[in-house]
C-alpha cells in the first residue's frame, strides 16, 4: 500500500465521500431534520420570531402534572425494574442456580423485554383488570375484592407495574454480561483477606458495578419516559401522562397552539437526552473495569 | 453458601411468577369468549375478521420493505465506515443511537409537519408518499439495532484482506459487497432483520398518527372496542415476537455450529 503514488491515494480520500452519502442523506432527511424542526419551533412564534414564550408555556399546573406523573412512572418503573432485574440476573450469575436457568432466562428477557406497546396493555388488563384472572382468583379463593383496596390498573400504580414487564427483561440483558465480568480472583482475594459475603459485595463488586447500575436505571428511565402504545392502550386518554397529551395535541391540538406542542415534543426529547446522556456517561466509566 | 442459593431461588421464583402471570391471565381470558367453557371463538372470530388480515399483511409487507432498506443502509454504511472512514465511526454510531433518544412520537410529529401538503416534499399528500414516510420511519427506529449487528458482524471478518483480494480478482463494488460482505454479515444481518420484523409488525404510534391501516392501530381499536378479541392478538402478538427472537437465536446457533465444525 505505501508504495502506491501519492496522487491517486488522495483522490480516493476525497471520493470516499460519496460513500457515506446514502446513508448521512436519509439519516438528515428522516431523523435529523424532523427533530430539528420541533426544537427549532419550540423556540420560534407563529411569525418566526425567537421566543422562549413556548417553553414557559410549559409551566402550567396541568402540563407539570403530566411531566410529574410521566417522571414518577418512568422512575419508579426504571428503579424496581433495576432491582428485580439484577436481583434475577445475579441469582442465574452468581447464584449458584443449577446452569439450565441461565439461558432460558435470557431467551426469554428477549421477548419479554420487545414485548411492549398494544398487547402487553391487553395482556395486563386480562389479568389485573376488573374481570381479569387474578382479579377473579383472589376474590373466590382469598375473599379479597382488589378493586375495593383502592388498587386500578388504569393508574399511575397500574402503569408502572406494566412498564415493570419490559422494565426487568432489559435490565437482566445488560446486568447479565456485567455480573460475568466480575472475576473470581476478585471474590478469592476478598475471602482470603477476611471479608464475608456482605462486605465482598458492599465493598468489591457494588462499587465495580455502580456506573453500569446507575447507567441502566437512566436508560430504563428513557426508555419508559417515551412509551406511548402501552399506555394509551391501558389507560385511553384518562391518564395524562406527557406522550398521551402529545398524542392528543398532534391528533387535534387540544391545548389550542400547535407552538406549546412543539415545546412539549422539546420537553420530552431534554428529558429522554438527559437520561441517555447519564447512561453513556456511565457506561464508559464502567467499561474502565469489566471488559 | 446455603444462605446464598436461597436467595437466588426466591428472586428467580419471584421474577418468574411476575412474568407467568398476564401471560396466563391473557391466554385463559382468551379462551373466555363462549360462557362456561373454553373455547377458540375469540381467535376464530379474529382469524376471520377481514380487517385483521388486511391490517396484518400491511404490517408484514411494511415490515419487509424496512428490512429490506434497512439493510440497503446499513450494510455498505458499516462496511464503508470500517475500510475508508474509520475515523467518523463515533459519529455514524452516535446517529444510528438518535433514535433511542427522541422518542418515536417527536420523530413522527416531525415528519406530520416537515412533510405536509403545504411543504417542498409533500409526502403526506399521498397514500404511497405516507407510505414510503411509513418505512422510513420505521427504518430509522430500526437503525439502532440494525447498525449495531452488522457492525459487531463486521468485526469478526477482515474488511481490508477481503476487499483488496476481491478487486484484485477483478471485482467492483456491487459484486463485494453481494457476494463477499453480505453472505459474511448474514447472520448478523438476519438478526437484526427478525428484531426489526418484530418491532414493526406492533408498532403503534408511527401508523396510528399517519393514519395508516397498520396492525398496532388494528388491535388498539379492537382492545376500545371488545371484550376477548385483544386477550386473542395479544397471544398471537406473544407469539409472533417469541418466533423472531426463536429465529435469531437459531441463526446464531446454526452459525456457530458451522463455523466450529470448519
Amino acid at each position: 500500500m505505501s508504495a502506491r503514488p501519492a496522487a491517486p491515494a488522495k483522490a480516493s480520500i476525497s471520493l470516499a465521500w460519496v460513500g457515506l452519502l446514502p446513508f448521512a442523506l436519509f439519516a438528515f432527511l428522516f431523523l435529523i431534520l424532523p427533530t430539528m424542526f420541533i426544537v427549532v419551533g419550540a423556540f420560534r412564534t407563529p411569525e418566526g420570531a425567537f421566543t422562549l414564550a413556548n417553553v414557559r408555556g410549559l409551566f402550567t399546573p396541568s402540563i407539570l402534572a403530566a411531566f410529574w406523573i410521566s417522571i414518577r412512572v418512568s422512575f419508579w418503573s426504571a428503579l424496581i425494574g433495576c432491582l428485580i432485574g439484577f436481583a434475577m440476573a445475579a441469582a442465574i450469575t452468581v447464584g449458584r442456580l443449577p446452569n439450565g436457568a441461565r439461558s432460558p432466562l435470557l431467551t426469554f428477557s428477549g421477548v419479554a423485554s420487545n414485548f411492549a406497546g398494544v398487547p402487553l396493555a391487553f395482556a395486563f388488563l386480562a389479568t389485573l383488570g376488573r374481570v381479569g384472572l387474578v382479579t377473579i382468583l383472589l376474590r373466590e379463593w382469598f375473599g379479597i375484592n382488589l378493586y375495593a383496596t383502592g388498587f386500578n390498573l388504569l393508574s399511575f400504580a397500574g402503569l408502572t407495574l406494566t412498564y415493570l414487564f419490559f422494565q426487568i427483561p432489559l435490565m437482566i440483558l445488560i446486568v447479565t454480561p456485567a455480573l460475568d465480568g466480575l472475576r473470581r480472583e476478585w471474590s478469592e482475594a476478598a475471602q482470603i483477606l477476611g471479608a464475608t459475603r456482605f462486605q465482598y459485595w458492599r465493598m468489591v463488586a457494588l462499587p465495580i458495578l455502580w456506573p453500569t447500575l446507575l447507567g441502566t436505571l437512566a436508560l430504563l428511565f428513557a426508555n419508559s419516559f417515551g412509551a406511548v402504545a402501552t399506555a394509551y392502550a391501558l389507560t385511553g386518554s384518562s391518564l395524562s401522562i406527557v406522550p398521551i397529551l402529545l398524542y392528543a395535541q398532534i391528533r387535534g391540538d387540544v391545548l389550542g397552539d400547535p407552538h406549546l406542542g412543539y415545546a412539549l415534543a422539546f420537553g420530552m426529547i431534554f428529558v429522554t437526552g438527559v437520561a441517555n446522556a447519564i447512561y453513556m456517561w456511565m457506561r464508559a466509566r464502567s467499561e474502565k473495569w469489566i471488559r | 453458601m446455603k444462605g446464598n442459593r436461597f436467595w437466588a431461588w426466591s428472586a428467580l421464583i419471584f421474577g418468574l411468577i411476575y412474568f407467568a402471570l398476564p401471560l396466563i391471565g391473557m391466554t385463559e381470558f382468551s379462551f373466555r369468549m363462549r360462557r362456561g367453557e373454553y373455547s377458540f371463538d375469540a381467535y376464530r372470530v379474529v382469524l376471520a375478521d377481514p380487517n385483521f388480515r388486511a391490517t396484518f399483511s400491511y404490517s408484514v409487507t411494511l415490515a419487509v420493505l424496512t428490512i429490506i432498506l434497512s439493510v440497503c443502509l446499513t450494510v455498505p454504511t458499516a462496511y464503508w465506515v470500517r475500510l475508508r472512514m474509520p475515523r467518523w465511526r463515533p459519529v455514524i454510531e452516535f446517529v444510528t443511537l438518535l433514535p433511542l433518544v427522541v422518542p418515536p412520537i417527536v420523530i413522527v410529529f416531525g415528519y406530520i409537519r416537515l412533510y405536509n401538503t403545504s411543504s417542498l416534499l409533500p409526502l403526506t399528500g399521498t397514500i404511497t408518499g405516507t407510505n414510503a414516510l411509513l418505512v422510513a420511519g420505521y427504518t430509522v427506529l430500526s437503525l439502532p439495532y440494525m447498525y449495531r449487528a452488522v457492525d459487531t458482524g463486521l468485526r469478526a471478518i477482515d474488511v481490508q484482506t477481503l476487499t483488496e483480494a476481491a478487486q484484485s480478482l477483478g471485482a467492483g463494488w456491487f459484486t463485494i459487497m453481494t457476494r463477499i460482505i453480505l453472505p459474511n454479515v448474514l447472520v448478523a444481518v438476519l438478526s437484526g432483520a427478525f428484531l426489526t420484523f418484530a418491532i414493526v409488525i406492533g408498532e403503534f404510534v408511527l401508523a396510528a398518527l399517519l393514519n395508516r391501516p397498520a396492525f398496532g392501530p388494528y388491535m388498539q381499536l379492537i382492545g376500545a372496542n371488545r371484550a376477548y378479541e385483544p386477550a386473542a392478538l395479544a397471544v398471537i402478538s406473544f407469539g409472533i415476537t417469541w418466533a423472531c427472537m426463536g429465529l435469531i437465536q437459531l441463526v446464531t446457533r446454526f452459525s456457530q455450529a458451522t463455523r466450529a465444525s470448519r
